[in-house]
């Protein structure tokens, strides 16, 4: 995930870079530490705790788990490791469906996202610039919002007695209430609902820099207005594309709160999963393993789709 | 193409230099932007340096204010050795391409902000900002923001915000880049007048021959990270050293041909290409046989119609197009080889037809010093 | 103005319709008398003076607004300093870890950021005793780490826009280069450093996943108040609070929104208004 560290070209040094040894030097890396340090600390660090504790076993203690390293009789060094939480996840069907239900139902939301955001993106890029920063904030309002609040929002809308089923119901098109909230259906719904502003953006940020002579040159060379977007547009757009899907694939597959409020029982999605290992079963490990197995399954289409950059995400 | 610096006063080479460039060399991995250059340029010179995109002067420029270091080599101002002294604390300033006017401070507060930063007292800076701003014709802007200005009026806040805290050396990228071409070449003036006034050094990067023509007293030609020729402005155009140096400064016709005759007081030179055989009146001190190129500029050939007189430094041709440029015309003439050359005579009459038309048979012929021999 | 297709004018109003309908629906709600979503019952502020009666939910919120403005003061100076060192530093040992360091934040599901975090702090705890249980601590330290993700990237960003030339100008004008950031690098990212701690504080007041693995008793935030309350059903002071909050944001995206237009528009004419003089 290190898109936009693209190597500075070897020809340019920055600008008045000191030599070594100067207290410009000594400034410079105090300066690096600092974020370094932090970034090490509080975001690198805490895996390697994931991953002990992954390896050790549920104990009702505080905290509650056997420890790794032990010291018998205060002289001999026992290392005690417990691989039973990755066995267990092969084992019990319940995980591996949690997982490919949130892959199918990231990947499905994703495309959703994809084709609703690219219009709308368009339709600001193309706006006069005074105009297009409103159309922005319109369209981003909701991501600077609550996002639990705006899931809320739906279940008011599609409950049984919901607004939905109350008009349905009137027009007397159905009998009996629908069972929408508590679906799958909903769970694509809030997680559309919920990623577009993270699709839109990236998105709109290539299409604003896409020149428009492109367009009109691939006009005057006889393109129809499709054919120039399927040419020229959608091309010159795949980073903002390859971005976004980024954007909203990977968090959503970790996704926690739609599934919890709009989802069914049925309704597997890993990142529930942990959570209910942590918060109901007090089994740290086994949601250490769980986040474990996460990461090694996310990683693999991230690393096929970051061939491009995400600098996208710049006009917050 | 004049040399309208030429007559200022530089100071002789008994001097001793005042930036010396020792043998430095730039390499950023494997690209070599700045190579072996060395240099001397005295006080008070007005000094050029002409290049195109990537020839290494700008390189050579942020070395010698500071955000570059060279690689090998070093740098002295004034006799101090500037290797590892930070741009803060040179004797130097810049006027960047372009402009780097800080865009949230006013037009004083830019001026002013190399005063305040070496602690000038506050009502010092204010009289300096205000003497400068006077000086470059923008005292009633003081309070605008650069984004209210034109592009010639910005460009003159960054000249005076560069020279208000009296820097031993004036480093100017590309001054008139930006400007239109009536602008510029009035500009152009102005900053000789100024560079007069003040007698600050002026090193100026420019790719546009013209510029350097008109502001240098010396300039110096580069070409791929090595510095060609350096030398008078009417020197490097009459006298160039290299077929590099000759095509870049003007238009020329350069004509292969074989040294026949080499005596002290003059060559004579046969070219197969030209069609006829060239006589320069000074000696280059060459073997016979050897393979040379003869520059003639366009303005030096003659057009006639009847056949000059002697043998040497003329050739027939049939005239191919003609540009009319209003203070000149441009003439293609194709000689008996196939040759393509190029001629401009002045319009000095305004009744037309008096010269020559397209596919007239013409004589083109040269005097014995407009020919320029260049051995590489 | 380009001109735009049919089907984008469509699809976009479309796409706003599907954004805003919830929201509206449930500001109009906020203000039914009725519990119920499908009857209306009259305009009320009921639900509204129900919600400042509610004094675990105004805790709550003070105390997310404390956790918020904390994190998001923590995440602007890191991630300035981050954002700063990423794009004017160039090549440096380090910089590929660090700028996956950076933006990986942006994408990690919450779940994993927040169970990494409270295993961190739980062994912080037991070797070095700092910081001692859980609570606003470990929030804010948490909030300002992803946050920072966020302002490295507007920062990374607005550097990138404002090429290095004006600290060089700064530089040969005789600043040292502490002097150049001040004067020169941070008044130019100061709207970017306001936007940038704006969204930070909005992302930290806003966040209930990381929070509910790291608070502990007694530091409940806003967002896992209303979570614990909407499991339960729907309440309808909750969309009092909805709309009160949403209100002030979209006041605030807005009334940037429109000083970035003026700002831009005047610009444009002051540009046109100035004729360049041949003095």
């Amino acid at each position: 995930m290190t898109a936009n560290a693209h190597l500075e070209q070897p020809a340019r040094a920055a600008p008045g870079t000191p030599r070594n040894g100067s207290p410009q030097q000594f400034g410079r890396q105090a300066v690096t530490a600092v974020p370094m340090l932090w970034l090490l600390v509080f975001f690198a660090l805490p895996f390697v705790f994931v991953m002990k504790i992954s390896l050790a076993e549920a104990d009702i203690a505080v905290p509650p788990y056997t420890a790794l390293l032990t010291w018998v009789d205060n002289k001999i060094l026992s290392i005690h490791i417990d691989l039973s939480k990755y066995l267990f996840l092969f084992e019990d069907s319940l995980y591996l469906a949690a997982y490919l239900g949130s892959l199918k139902i990231a990947a499905v939301s994703t495309i959703f996202c994809l084709f609703i955001a690219f219009p709308i993106a368009l339709f600001i890029a193309r706006q006069k610039p005074e105009t297009r920063i409103f159309w922005l904030a319109l369209v981003m309002l909701p991501f600077w919002t609550s996002m639990l609040l705006r899931v809320y929002a739906w279940i008011g809308i599609l409950q049984s007695n919901g607004i939905i089923n109350s008009v349905l119901l009137e027009l007397g098109l159905i009998h009996e209430p629908l069972a929408l909230l508590q679906t799958d259906f909903a769970v694509y719904l809030g997680i559309i609902y919920s990623y577009l502003p993270f699709m839109v953006l990236p998105l709109y940020a290539t299409l604003e820099k896409l020149d428009e002579t492109l367009i009109e040159a691939s006009a005057d060379l006889g393109a129809r207005p499709t054919t120039s977007f399927l040419t020229v547009t959608l091309p010159l757009a795949l980073p903002g594309v390859v971005a976004g899907c980024v954007m909203v694939f990977v968090p959503a597959v970790g996704e926690f709160v739609i599934p919890a409020l709009m989802g069914g029982p049925d309704t597997l999605m890993i990142g529930r999963v942990l959570w209910d290992e942590f918060f109901s079963n007090r089994d740290w490990p086994m949601a250490s393993a769980v986040a474990i197995v996460m990461l090694i399954v996310l990683v693999v289409p991230v690393m096929l789709l970051r061939s491009r950059g995400r600098h996208s995400l710049g006009h917050g | 193409m004049t040399s309208l610096a030429s007559n200022r006063s530089a100071a002789g080479p008994a001097d001793a230099p005042f930036v010396r460039i020792e043998g430095v060399t730039k390499r950023f991995g494997d690209f070599v932007a700045v190579n072996n250059i060395s240099l001397d340029i005295h006080r008070s010179e007005l000094f050029c340096l002409l290049g195109g995109s990537g020839s290494g002067k700008s390189t050579l420029l942020r070395m010698l204010a500071g955000f570059e270091h060279p690689t090998e080599g070093r740098i002295l101002i004034d006799g101090q050795d500037m290797t590892g002294v930070p741009p803060y604390e040179r004797p130097v300033n810049m006027m960047f391409q372009s402009y780097a006017l800080f865009p949230h401070m006013t037009v004083a507060d830019n001026v002013g902000y190399g005063l305040r930063r070496a602690g000038v007292a506050r009502r010092e800076v204010k009289r300096r900002v205000a003497e400068m701003l006077n000086l470059v014709k923008m005292g009633d802007f003081a309070h605008r923001k650069p984004d209210q200005l034109s592009g010639g009026q910005r460009q003159r806040v960054a000249l005076a915000r560069s020279l208000v805290r009296q820097p031993k050396l004036l480093l100017l990228d590309e001054p008139l880049g930006a400007l239109d071409k009536k602008l510029r070449e009035e500009t152009q003036f102005e900053l000789m007048k100024i560079q007069t006034q003040l007698g600050t050094t002026f090193i100026v990067v420019t790719h546009d021959q013209d510029e350097a023509m008109t502001l240098a007293s010396r300039m110096g030609v580069m070409n791929e990270g090595q510095l060609v020729q350096v030398g008078e402005p009417r020197n490097l155009y009459e006298f160039p050293s290299s077929r590099f140096v000759a095509q870049f400064i003007g238009a020329v016709n350069m004509f292969e041909g074989v040294l026949v005759d080499d005596e002290p007081d003059h060559v004579r030179i046969r070219s197969e290409e030209a069609g006829c055989t060239f006589f320069v009146n000074h000696g280059i001190s060459s073997a016979p046989g050897q393979t040379v190129h003869v520059a003639v500029r366009p303005e030096k050939i003659r057009l006639s119609r009847e056949i000059p007189p002697g043998a040497d430094n003329v050739v027939k041709g049939v005239v191919d197009e003609i540009a009319y440029l209003g203070n000149l015309s441009v003439f293609q003439v194709r000689l008996g080889t196939g040759k393509l050359i190029r001629v401009t005579l002045p319009n000095l009459d305004r009744h037309e037809g008096t010269t020559f038309e397209p596919s007239d048979t013409v004589h083109c012929s040269w005097g014995p010093s407009s020919g320029v021999v260049l051995a590489s | 103005m380009r001109r735009q297709g049919l089907f984008v004018i469509l699809m976009t109003f479309a796409g706003l319709v599907f954004l805003y309908a919830p929201i509206v629906t449930m500001m109009v709600l906020s203000f039914n008398s009725s519990r119920l979503v499908t009857v209306w019952g009259g305009f009320s502020l009921h639900w509204y003076r129900e919600l400042l009666n509610n004094e675990a939910l105004l805790d709550g919120a003070w105390l997310s607004i404390e956790i918020a403005a904390l994190s998001a003061t923590a995440a602007v100076v890191l991630g300035t300093l981050a954002g700063f060192v990423l794009s004017r530093f160039g090549a440096f040992r380090g910089k590929v870890a660090m700028a996956g360091m950076v933006s990986a934040p942006l994408v990690m599901p919450e779940v994993i950021t927040g169970l990494s975090l409270l295993l961190l702090f739980v062994a912080m705890e037991e070797l070095i005793g700092w910081p001692a249980g859980r609570g606003i601590t470990t929030l804010v330290l948490s909030h300002a780490t992803f946050c920072m993700a966020y302002v490295a990237i507007v920062v990374q960003s607005r550097l990138a826009q404002m090429d290095g030339v004006l600290e060089e100008a700064a530089l040969d004008l005789g600043a040292r280069p502490w002097r150049a950031f001040l004067d020169v690098t941070l008044p130019m990212l100061a709207p970017a450093l306001i936007s940038g701690w704006l969204l930070a504080f909005t992302l930290s007041f806003d966040d209930l996943v990381i929070s509910s693995f790291v608070s502990g008793p007694g530091s409940s935030t806003l967002p896992m108040l209303i979570f614990s309350k909407v499991r339960l059903g729907v309440s309808p002071d909750v969309n009092a609070l909805a709309t009160i909050m949403i209100t002030i944001v979209a006041a605030c995206v807005f009334l940037y929104a429109w000083r970035a237009s003026t700002r831009l528009g005047r610009r444009k004419s002051g540009a046109a208004g100035t004729q360049p003089s041949g003095a």
